[in-house]
């Protein structure tokens, strides 16, 4: 009860008549905002005159009488020039990753992972390193609108205290979210239909399925979350699950599960990886072996694998022939540590991807419990809130029958996401009132009736959970540049609290969850170091004891016999690096290259050679303009299915399932501002909502067209010149320095005898001497480096056009190269930046010395002192050197100014440019060490690429620092330098790959 | 007795070869002829609409210039890996064109060979103009060109001296001392004729123009001594230029460590390459000039014929250069540069390397004949298809070494676009502009040289 309701004012309050209380609530009445009345010609020249003459006498005014005053004494905390460091988490698909944020001067710049929490420990993906950019995205919308022209926020509260005042009980409301992964916003939601019961709420998102919680209900007593403890298994199965990359936890996981083989790797601990999956991705690319299968036919190997483990529940079937080796040696390495002798239970996990139906989770959840792994490294918990409300087909079809009169679209897209044959459009078109929220002014928002600009993250208060429940509280870097409101401000109008900040909300929803578990009432000692930690202790989910249901193949529709399916198989895949489409107006991740195919700016519609062969496909070659490096040359299909078509150019991808067609999600927006407008096709036109994860009977007929697209890395062979070396663990066991051999060269020197003319030493090193050590069996091509990267040393985002002519600007690029049969290669990745090299090609070359060598070892570029001839970069074998060919870096727009890293200049056209090992963090933190007059210890230098990483592949540090963790990666055997034959000794060397096969797969 | 056993023999074999210059001249009709060109005949339609073509391709060039430095060398194709393109390729190209000056001036000078005199004033200008369109493109494809200067050691407020060890500031020295040693070389040269057309000029304007630039030449033995003094001095100090501006050019290339740049074998098959495409193009001017302007007594059938063999025996050099290129990357070992000479050979730009094969080898071959180093019209038949072929070597050199290096992940292509053939195109139009700007106003032929070829300029001298 709130206590304030026992007073009152007037009569009128005691009576607390509805009209009252809407005036009261209505935080702007209607009038005050707008202008009184129309200009006639006779005001608008009178005001005119009065300008005029009231401008002229402005000449004359004094300074304002109002005293300003600089600090006297220093805010606490702000020390000019210092950035600061705010816990904050960045929700997506219903899930947070906690962030720590840096303010520069009070402007959000970077963001950070919070090593505090679970998923992040530290890391962060591309879309967080990303978002910053979108904050400052100047297209963002920046007004609320009502058809489409600007009307105040206060109108739409109004607006909506009307609606709730006409129904009463919210007959007809409906609100759209996303995955709700707010506990407010569930709070609020959950108030709401208790107020208003006859609101329904629905739930629609791409970018997470409710395949596993589905399953879960359906084979458990209860709906559960799960997730994986990957440090304890031995033996992972992925089923079309690309844990490392994507996905709630992929942070953690990609962690957790590199712990196991990298740095110095004990062979008896690596872990090993099967995975079966249709389209090639970061996670496939790091399995001992990998089976590529059409995403229909996993369901079926899944069964064939509980057939084979014997799971009970599951009539008996005969294995495919196509994969029954690969199936019996998975399903005995899943049970038998060698011959004879069993594995402990509980130590293999079996993960099924989102992508897949509920079928598939259930059989990995079945096959889970067979295998001892539930509690282990199957952990299954209590979800706290509801995350799903109805479906969007629910609504599509509450819609169509009117049953709607207002609908509330939060943060959602749903014009443009949804499956066509649901028709949402022409259902909105029916709803009298439709409100949208959403950062932009995207194919949704033009259909509502109202749209008001959301707030940025990083400009509002929230809170969000981790993948294991693990709450943080959003808090806001900068107040909204465009006065943007967020979901829990819009549901607290329809609630009657117009104008409650969402500040209070999320205040109000922790001070309850507080009271009602701690016994010591000091909230706000509690709610500050929630804030500053950024995680709220003790809200990871309860943990749920299951019991597989004895029927559960039959709950779970596993019963029947599988059914065949025939014709070319069609998978919607996320978009690696613009997710369902809402990151298509974000530049940084349009160019940042896709995992396995490099492209940027466009989707395709991804095959096997095989597949492209028997469909008649030319297969891709390459322009003359960019070539290898930008050009890429598509022929053009169109795609038919479910009676819908769209273009869509091909991209043949070795390693993908044959008769199985894979199409990115999230491209060919039609209001996604200059950036992603026009970009690619869209692939949503063939989804259907019975489908939505993957269909048949797609033809691809041949257009006769070809298109370009801009792929950074077309040649994906290493022609046998030993760049990324690598061996099975045997192979390790035997010669630990293996590496060392595989080079067609000796290596010039180990870094150890330095061939040179001249006399050692000419100028004694003393400091730190900076270096860097890559693993590559742990990178996952996730691309946070990069991104991290290009946000970290303000790189600019070039366009497609400049991408085709290979003049990407990326310092750090991840090379990726097959190995072996086209039909199911090995997949390798090395990350490469500028090596630094001790005697660097670029240096000498260059005639007016803008690239020189500092006494620490970095290869320092001036970029005042570059007048562009591009020698460096001809000379730079690694050709990891950038020119700025056209005034590439936005000078000119003001929010982008506020986004650029002040420690970092922001180019001008015709300088060189590549990886500087982040000097502007080197130079603080030796000043830092230097203030505190100590040398710089081991860790206090984090280059922007190696805080990104997830599974922590990169380690920088002072090579001559014995201790130091790179000095120790440097002495590995399986260190060695990328083209050291040459004798540029390079700082940043690599440790070789070791895979971990199973024996018995052997010359799979 | 020696001498004049070796003198007989030498004039025996003179008058067996075709002579120096057409019968029936004396020092009279040799002036009037050659003075003529410059000063009293009328200038014809044909010059007009040759001059006309030449500068409105100049006007092409100001214009890709303007856009170039407004937007930025992003207009032209180059990317990474290939940050060199058609800039650099004409640099080398037109560089090249303008060794034949100084060989033709200098070093045939020093050798005596007295067959250069009808041919040294022409291919001297040819270089000096050559050079200046060289010179345009190493500015030009500058990303900031403004800050050009940075290149050249002067004392500054940034206390900074170019970074010596660059061959790119080698190239700055070598480039400039070829320029002005080329320039005095030729205007000293030209300073008697200067004095010849002031004298014989109509015009007021033309006495005082000619006048100047003659610098109060009066024919006196004492200037004859000095002239002779500083034209031999010049011709020393240029000889060696010869060898080494091309030289150094090859460094911006050899000392790199990029495969198919790398190789020592660079420095001499640059010079060689040099001198086969400058006495391609100084064929490429004289005979289409020999056969308009009537030379034909001055600049004969002797001339032609030498200067085709000097291209064939230069031509054999540059293919033992391609031979030695070839034959290092397979005995290297090195796969990097073994692969650099497969992709020549058979990758996207095979049909470049063929084509520069067929021009620069299988061509040149023709010269053996005596039939085709005897026709005019075949003659600048082989020496077009040289020019064309010592374009695409150094389109060869640069672009095809860049575009597939080390990392296969850094494969890429290039294609010129249509600013870089414009400034291409422009750059030849600068070239033949000035090219008919001196044949208009100056002695194409050095009048008082071939005065000294007359039968009657042969002074028998009396042994004591």
């Amino acid at each position: 009860m709130n206590p304030r309701t026992h007073l009152w004012r007037g009569l009128e309050e005691l009576a607390n008549s509805p009209e009252l209380r809407a005036r009261i609530e209505n935080e702007f009445p209607e009038g005050t905002l707008e202008s009184p009345d129309p200009l006639t010609r006779r005001q608008f020249l009178t005001l005119l005159g009065a300008s005029l003459g009231l401008a002229g006498l402005s000449g004359c005014t004094r300074p304002p009488p109002e005293l300003i005053l600089p600090y006297v004494r220093q805010p606490e905390g702000r020390v000019p020039g210092k950035s600061l460091y705010y816990a904050t988490a960045m929700p997506l698909a219903g899930h947070a990753i906690g962030l720590l944020a840096e303010s520069y001067e009070g402007r959000p710049i970077k963001v950070e992972g919070n090593p505090a929490h679970p998923d992040s420990r530290g890391a962060t993906d591309a879309f967080a390193q990303a978002s910053v950019l979108t904050l400052y995205d100047p297209q963002r919308s920046q007004t609320t609108l009502f058809s489409g022209r600007p009307r105040s926020f206060g109108d739409l509260t109004h607006q909506l205290s009307e609606v709730v005042r006409r129904h009463p009980r919210g007959q007809g409301l409906s609100i759209l979210t996303e995955t709700v992964g707010s506990p407010s916003l569930a709070g609020q939601l959950r108030v709401l239909r208790e107020r208003l019961p006859d609101t329904r709420w629905y739930s629609h998102d791409p970018g997470a399925t409710r395949s596993a919680v589905d399953a879960s209900r359906s084979i458990f007593d209860a709906a559960v979350g799960t997730h994986y403890d990957l440090t304890r298994a031995d033996v992972v199965l992925a089923l079309d699950a690309g844990f490392l990359c994507s996905g709630p936890g992929h942070l953690r996981y990609a962690h957790d599960f590199m712990q196991r083989r990298k740095g110095a790797l004990a062979p008896e601990k690596m872990n090993r990886l099967y995975v079966v999956e249709p389209m090639p991705t970061g996670t496939g690319t790091r399995a001992d072996h990998r089976l590529p299968l059409r995403a229909r036919d996993v369901v079926r190997f899944a069964r064939d694998l509980a057939g084979a483990l014997g799971v009970a529940g599951l009539s008996a079937s005969a294995p495919d022939v196509a994969y029954a080796r690969w199936l019996t040696a998975l399903a005995d390495d899943l049970r038998f540590v060698a011959l004879g002798k069993a594995r402990v239970p509980g130590t293999t996990l079996v993960i099924a991807g989102d992508r897949q139906p509920p079928e598939v989770h259930a059989l990995a959840q079945a096959i889970n419990y067979k295998l001892g792994n539930f509690g282990t490294t199957v952990l299954h918990t209590t979800p706290a809130e509801e995350a799903h409300g109805a479906s969007l087909a629910e609504l599509a079809q509450d819609m169509h029958a009117g049953k709607v009169s207002t609908l509330l679209v939060l943060e959602s897209n749903p014009v443009y996401t949804a499956p066509p044959d649901l028709e949402v459009a022409a259902g909105m078109r029916k709803v009298p009132l439709c409100i949208h929220l959403g950062l932009y002014r995207d194919e949704t928002a033009d259909l509502c009736h109202w749209h008001v600009p959301a707030a940025h993250y990083l400009e509002s208060w929230g809170d969000a959970r981790a993948y294991e429940g693990t709450a943080s509280v959003i808090q806001p870097l900068i107040a909204p540049l465009y006065g943007g409101k967020t979901s829990l401000e819009l549901l607290a109008a329809l609630l009657g609290q117009a104008g409650r900040s969402a500040y209070d909300v999320v205040r109000d929803t922790w001070r309850d969850a507080y009271g009602r578990r701690a016994s010591t009432p000091d909230f706000e000692a509690f709610w500050r170091s929630a804030l500053h930690d950024g995680v709220v202790e003790g809200t990871a989910f309860s943990r749920a004891e299951v019991q597989l249901r004895k029927d559960w193949a039959k709950r779970a529709g596993l019963d029947g016999k599988p059914t065949a399916a025939d014709g070319t198989e069609i998978v919607f895949r996320l978009d690696p690096t613009i997710f369902d489409g809402r990151f298509a107006g974000n530049g940084w991740l349009q160019e940042l290259p896709k995992p396995m195919t490099k492209l940027t700016w466009d989707n395709a519609a991804m095959m096997s050679p095989a597949t492209a062969q028997t469909l008649g496909m030319r297969p891709n070659t390459f322009g003359d303009r960019g070539g290898e490096h930008g050009e890429g040359i598509a022929e053009v299909v169109e795609l038919h299915h479910a009676g819908r078509r769209v273009q869509a150019p091909v991209w043949i991808v070795p390693g993908h399932a044959d008769g199985s067609i894979t199409v990115h999600l999230g491209y060919g927006r039609t209001r996604a501002g200059d950036v992603g407008t026009g970009a690619g096709f869209d692939a949503y036109q063939l989804q259907t909502s019975a489908a939505p994860l993957f269909g048949t009977g797609v033809e691809a007929r041949r257009t006769g067209q070809t298109m370009t697209l801009a792929c950074t890395q077309f040649h994906q062979m290493m022609e046998n010149r030993g760049l990324v070396r690598s061996a099975d663990v045997a192979t390790y066991q035997k010669h630990p320095d293996f590496a060392q051999k595989q080079g067609h060269m000796p290596a010039a020197n180990h870094g150890r005898h330095p061939l040179t003319l001249y006399p050692a030493s000419d100028h004694p090193q003393q400091g730190p001497q900076w270096g860097m050590v890559i693993d590559m069996n742990a990178c996952v091509a996730c691309g946070a480096c990069v991104t991290a990267c290009q946000a970290e040393n303000n790189i600019p985002v070039v366009g497609k056009a400049e991408v085709t002519r290979g003049r990407e600007m990326h310092w750090l690029r991840i090379d990726h190269y097959y190995e072996g049969e086209p039909a199911n290669p090995t997949s390798h990745l090395q990350p490469v930046m500028c090596m630094h090299c001790e005697s660097a090609p670029c240096e000498l070359v260059c005639p007016v010395e803008a690239t020189s060598h500092s006494p620490d070892g970095l290869n320092e570029m001036t970029y005042n002192r570059c007048v562009g001839t591009r020698y460096c970069s001809n000379n730079c074998p690694y050709k990891v050197r950038r020119f700025n060919f056209f005034q590439y870096a936005d000078w000119a727009t003001a929010s982008l100014k506020m986004m650029h890293n002040p420690h970092v200049t922001v180019r001008s056209r015709g300088v060189m440019e590549k990886c500087t090992y982040c000097v502007q963090r080197i130079r603080e933190a030796e000043i830092d060490a230097n203030n505190q007059r100590r040398p710089p210890r081991d860790g206090d230098v984090v280059t922007a690429c190696q805080a990104a990483c997830p599974s922590q592949a990169i380690v920088f540090g002072d090579i001559h620092d014995q201790t130091s963790r790179v000095a120790k990666l440097k002495a590995d055997p399986r260190n060695y330098g990328l083209l050291e034959e040459l004798n540029t000794r390079p700082r940043t060397t690599y440790l070789a790959e070791v895979r971990n096969p199973n024996p018995r797969l052997e010359g799979r | 007795m020696a001498t004049e056993v070796h003198r007989e023999v030498h004039e025996q074999r003179e008058s067996a070869r075709p002579p120096l210059i057409g019968p029936g001249h004396n020092f009279a009709t040799v002036t009037d002829k050659i003075s003529a060109l410059a000063l009293s005949r009328p200038t014809s339609r044909r010059w007009w609409l040759g001059f006309g073509f030449s500068f409105a391709l100049v006007m092409l060039l100001l214009l890709a210039i303007s856009h170039l430095l407004v937007r930025g060398v992003g207009i032209w194709g180059i990317n990474v890996p290939v940050a060199w393109g058609f800039a650099i390729v004409n640099f080398v190209w037109w560089i090249g064109i303008g060794h034949a000056g100084t060989l033709i001036s200098a070093i045939l000078l020093l050798l005596h060979q007295q067959w250069r005199t009808s041919i040294n004033r022409f291919a001297e200008a040819m270089t000096l103009f050559a050079v200046a369109c060289a010179g345009l493109f190493p500015l030009l494809h500058m990303g900031r060109p403004w800050y050009g200067y940075w290149l050249v050691p002067y004392p500054n407020t940034m206390q900074l001296w170019p970074q010596f060890r660059s061959p790119l500031v080698w190239d700055v020295f070598a480039v400039t001392t070829y320029l002005l040693v080329s320039l005095m070389f030729w205007y000293v040269g030209l300073v008697p004729d200067m004095a010849t057309l002031r004298d014989r000029s109509t015009h007021r304007m033309g006495r005082i123009v000619y006048g100047v630039l003659a610098m109060g030449w009066r024919g006196s033995a004492r200037h004859w001594q000095r002239y002779e003094a500083a034209y031999t001095l010049l011709a020393g100090l240029a000889a060696p230029l010869v060898v080494s501006v091309h030289t150094v050019v090859s460094f911006d290339f050899a000392v790199a460590i990029l495969p198919g740049w790398h190789s020592t074998v660079f420095p001499p098959y640059f010079v060689a390459g040099a001198i086969f495409s400058g006495f391609a193009m100084v064929l490429t001017l004289v005979i289409p000039i020999r056969a308009l302007y009537g030379l034909h007594d001055f600049i004969t059938a002797r001339h032609l014929q030498n200067m085709g063999k000097i291209l064939l025996a230069t031509g054999l050099m540059v293919a033992y250069g391609y031979l030695m290129e070839a034959f290092a990357a397979v005995y290297s070992g090195n796969p990097y540069e073994r692969y650099v000479q497969v992709n020549r050979m058979i990758g996207p730009y095979a049909l470049m390397y063929w084509a520069l094969i067929a021009c620069n080898i299988v061509t040149p071959q023709l010269l053996w004949f005596r039939a085709v180093r005897a026709s005019p019209v075949a003659l600048f038949g082989v020496a077009m298809v040289v020019n064309v072929g010592m374009w695409l070597e150094r389109y060869v050199i640069v672009v095809v070494s860049l575009h597939r290096d080390y990392l296969p992940s850094s494969w890429g292509m290039y294609s010129g676009t249509i600013w870089d053939w414009a400034t291409f195109l422009g750059t030849i139009g600068l070239f033949l502009s000035l090219v008919f700007l001196f044949i208009r106003f100056m002695p194409v032929i050095s009048i008082f040289e071939m005065r000294t070829l007359l039968p009657e300029a042969k002074v028998k001298e009396e042994l004591p």
